[in-house]
């Protein structure tokens, strides 16, 4: 995929870009199998006993036994196979950094080439969702209520499992839509929202309520959630974009990353970013998207500045190069200083500073340091944060549980909280520098969750019994 | 270069690659096609009496996603006047003086019609005949094809009464659907026929539709059993060849046929005692080019092998061939699994867990890196683990010396009944 031809083309400057032009740049990029690839790719699986490839998958997914039934014509257990495992399998079929989970782990590394285990998982995924299979049914109900805050990857999975159980779940959803961050913070060319919409679906169907627009804490009182139900499950994930701390944020052109895609989710795509010059601040898998993101609307030209180098850099390798393909520049060891405006208050330029790298930080990374009388100034229309996202400390402090910065305390095996009904999982309880903070985890995490509130409140029944 | 050409029976061909009498060698244009392309000879279509074709003919069955491992058909004889055939074979022939032209024969059961189509196809200058004792479906209903070779008396009959006229070498195609294959190819000896072609098409139900429960393929609604070949059947067919190579009152030349499909296939056949080969399937799913690299594969392993003549293969692996009887029970194989090239799969553990003596353990190396090793003193030599491995070189079965001198369960019981006192001689029985 290189650039689109009627950028190159420069008959289209200074025209409004079609709306329909716009709209075929955000459809999905990657095409699906065939079903004769899925089933020659399946068949050449070795169904390996004991397979790395289900140990590599953070949900454990029972991946050769999938594969089989593809293999089989049994497509509807294969998706039930994956889902079963991952309640947000179809997004994660997308998503997943598949070269260093799965299909980095596959034996055939070794001899000849890893099966596309990722495109295989969204094979069935797809056909699931084109026959509108319903995989799921709801446990008998044990009579038990159990809130979820936050309807993103790690609430819908644990609400899944709950519901599995014979729980009553309510999800409590701020936004307008559940799906969390598939549904509004991955770019639809790489998972189109209807994806994230049909996971969503699929645990509605097991009886599970989402109460959307619903902010706990604003909406709903956190003493109601711990009064009206069993447990409680804190899965809220992060907030928004936090300030670059620099002159000239607030000029018109800044834009937060997170909200520049959301509205490319919610929103008829626009034009004002047809024909500008785009910098995106931070090197992250966010911070690529809303770099392609920016390409894909027509801006002329999309740089990412980063303050590190590509070694630090926590976007995936292959986003990356997508991001490459697309058209995308990269300016390392580049840190924004300042935006410049003019009289009207839009932003003209932005003032970069180079940077070196000096000892490892906290973190382990090494700490960029700028490097003195090195300021230079970039002509540009439009600056984009994607600097990482905040935490939300506040509602975490009105549960009162305990925390570290936002990083709510967990035990790592029950995933409880220091309240004992609360439990936490997802970005909420995701430690920087340890590990990657993937859809795939947060899944995990959500059916962990599950577990142990499961375990916390049969166990409060045999004892008082 | 090696000299490929061989003579089977008095039928001499450049190379021993033939077309089987099947769809492809239906018309002139078809086999002229053929010899264009490479191919040493041409066996043409039956030729009979001309029949009736139902249409909806082929099927064929797929293995994990690989089209036709296996390939059935209803079609019958040639449904062309045998007028227009013959015009056509004398072309061919005319047009390709080194090919063999072989003409494939199938009449009713009696003396004269025998007599009057040899002496036809003979007059336009075939090289030789090839007796259609094998179809097995359609024309056995009318006792034609495998309804003949299926009793040995009529397929000794009917080679007499062609031998009584014919003056090219006459080769008898046998069908694989009886019990023992030897007893017709004896027959066939008997009869006079100068060779045997074989196998024929094994009767076969392709599948049943699991929407429309209709049999695969079907015609209006109704299946019949059909004719199956292909790279499955070719073990089938292999075993069935040696048999009749290592018979001891078969002596004349076999024209090996069942699922070749490329020149290892060939060799193999030919190895174990067909003086040349016939091909079908293959050509019915890629088209008369694969001659290329068949002539081509035959002759670079002939030349390293320094072979100096295809002829010079035919047979010799027939003397390897025995009956398990004859096996010696002393010899010993083991697995031997190669860490250094094992992708650990653990299929050779499961397999050999469930299904064999579960003497392959996984275990964990100083490092904390896992492998897997073979208890040597459990293992069996079954072949399972190296069977199921999908890495070249990665478990090998090693030969292991012996505690004991060779013997088979012939000599075995042979030895056991002369202790006991009984004279039996087993191997006489």
């Amino acid at each position: 995929m290189t650039l689109f031809p009627f950028f190159k083309n420069d008959a289209w400057r200074g025209m409004e870009m079609e709306q329909s032009r716009l709209e075929k740049n955000f459809e999905e990029v990657e095409p699906g199998l065939t079903d004769r690839e899925a089933m020659e790719e399946a068949n050449r699986c070795l169904y390996c006993y004991d397979a790395p490839c289900i140990r590599a998958c953070p949900t454990g997914i029972d991946i050769p036994a999938f594969i089989k039934k593809i293999a089989s014509g049994n497509v509807k257990g294969s998706a039930k196979t994956i889902m079963l495992s991952n309640p947000v399998g179809a997004s994660c079929a997308r998503v997943c950094p598949t070269e260093e989970l799965c299909e980095g782990a596959c034996v055939l590394n070794h001899s000849t080439k890893p099966i596309m285990i990722g495109k295989l998982q969204r094979y069935a995924t797809d056909w699931a969702i084109r026959n509108k299979e319903v995989l799921f049914q709801a446990g008998r109900k044990n009579g038990k209520t159990v809130a979820v805050v936050g309807g993103g990857p790690a609430g819908l999975s644990s609400a899944r499992e709950l519901a599995r159980l014979g729980y009553e779940v309510t999800i409590f959803e701020a936004e307008n839509q559940a799906g969390g961050l598939n549904t509004y913070g991955i770019v639809s060319f790489r998972l189109p929202q209807n994806i994230s919409l049909w996971e969503v679906n699929q645990i509605k169907s097991l009886g599970v309520q989402i109460r959307t627009n619903t902010r706990v804490g604003k909406d709903i009182e956190v003493n109601e959630l711990l009064e009206n139900y069993d447990a409680v499950v804190l899965a809220v994930g992060m907030g928004k974009v936090p300030k670059l701390g620099i002159p000239g944020e607030d000029l018109d052109g800044v834009y937060d990353a997170i909200e520049l895609i959301k509205e490319t989710k919610t929103k008829p795509l626009t034009d004002r970013l047809v024909g500008k010059r785009v910098v995106v601040i931070g090197a992250g898998n966010t911070a690529i998207d809303a770099a392609t993101c920016s390409v894909r609307l027509g801006a002329e030209n999309v740089k990412i500045l980063y303050r590190r180098t590509k070694e630090e850099m926590t976007a995936y390798e292959f986003e990356y190069e997508f991001a490459k393909q697309d058209g995308v520049e990269f300016r390392w060891l580049t840190a924004p200083k300042r935006i410049i405006g003019d009289s009207k208050g839009k932003v003209t330029h932005v003032e970069c500073v180079r940077m070196e790298l000096g000892e490892p930080d906290a973190d382990g990374r090494r700490r960029p340091l700028p490097v003195e009388g090195s300021e230079f100034i970039m002509p540009v229309d439009v600056v984009i944060k994607a600097i990482g996202q905040e935490r939300h400390i506040e509602l975490i402090e009105a549960f009162g549980l305990e925390h570290d910065h936002g990083v709510v305390k967990v035990n790592p095996e029950t995933y409880q909280t220091s309240n004992p009904k609360v439990f936490a999982c997802g970005d909420v309880i995701f430690e920087r520098g340890k590990g990657e903070a993937m859809v795939v985890v947060a899944a995990q995490q959500g059916k962990e969750a599950a577990y142990g509130i499961h375990r916390y409140l049969t166990k409060a029944v045999s004892e008082t019994a | 270069m090696a000299d490929l050409s061989i003579n089977l029976a008095g039928i001499k061909s450049p190379n021993p690659f033939w077309l089987a009498s099947a769809p492809p060698t239906n018309s002139g244009y078809q086999v002229q096609r053929a010899f264009e392309a490479g191919w040493g000879g041409a066996v043409w279509k039956t030729l009979g009496e001309p029949i009736l074709n139902v249409s909806s003919r082929f099927a064929a069955i797929s293995f994990n996603g690989q089209r036709v491992m296996g390939f059935n058909n209803i079609e019958l004889i040639t449904d062309r006047p045998l007028e227009e055939n013959l015009k056509e074979i004398y072309e061919t022939k005319k047009r390709f003086p080194d090919r063999a032209v072989v003409a494939s024969l199938m009449v009713e059961p009696k003396r004269e019609k025998w007599h009057e189509i040899v002496k036809r196809v003979e007059d336009v200058g075939v090289d030789g005949l090839e007796l259609n004792f094998g179809c097995p479906h359609g024309m056995a209903e009318r006792g034609m094809g495998s309804a003949s070779g299926q009793v040995p008396e009529l397929v000794e009959r009917q080679t007499y009464w062609v031998k009584e006229v014919a003056r090219t070498p006459v080769i008898v195609k046998l069908t694989p659907n009886i019990t023992d294959i030897t007893a017709t190819a004896e027959a066939a000896a008997q009869g006079g026929a100068d060779a045997i072609s074989l196998i024929n098409t094994i009767n076969s139900l392709m599948g049943v539709d699991l929407d429309t429960w209709n049999t695969i393929p079907h015609v209006a609604g109704k299946g019949a059993h059909g004719g199956y070949c292909g790279p499955a059947v070719k073990p089938i067919a292999l075993n069935m060849v040696a048999e009749c190579a290592r018979h001891p009152r078969i002596r004349i030349p076999i024209s090996g046929i069942g699922g070749i499909s490329n020149w290892r296939d060939a060799v193999e056949f030919m190895l174990m005692g067909a003086t040349g080969v016939q091909v079908c399937t293959a050509v019915m799913h890629h088209g008369f080019r694969i001659i290329e690299d068949m002539i081509e594969g035959l002759n670079h392993y002939l030349d390293e092998k320094g072979i100096a003549s295809v002829m010079d293969i035919v047979g010799k692996s027939v003397s390897k061939y025995s009956d398990w009887g004859d096996l010696d029970l002393n010899y010993k194989v083991v697995a031997r699994i190669h860490r250094e090239r094992c992708i650990q799969c653990n299929k050779c553990y499961i397999s050999c867990e469930d299904a064999s003596h579960q003497c392959i353990e996984r275990l964990v190396d100083e490092n904390g890196k896992e492998y897997l090793k073979v208890r040597e003193e459990d293992c069996v030599g079954c072949n399972l683990c190296s069977i199921v491995c999908p890495v070249d070189g990665a478990i090998e079965m090693v030969e292991v010396p012996s505690e004991h001198p060779p013997m088979t369960w012939n000599e075995r019981q042979a030895a056991l009944g002369r202790l006991s006192g009984c004279s039996v001689d087993i191997k006489s029985l």
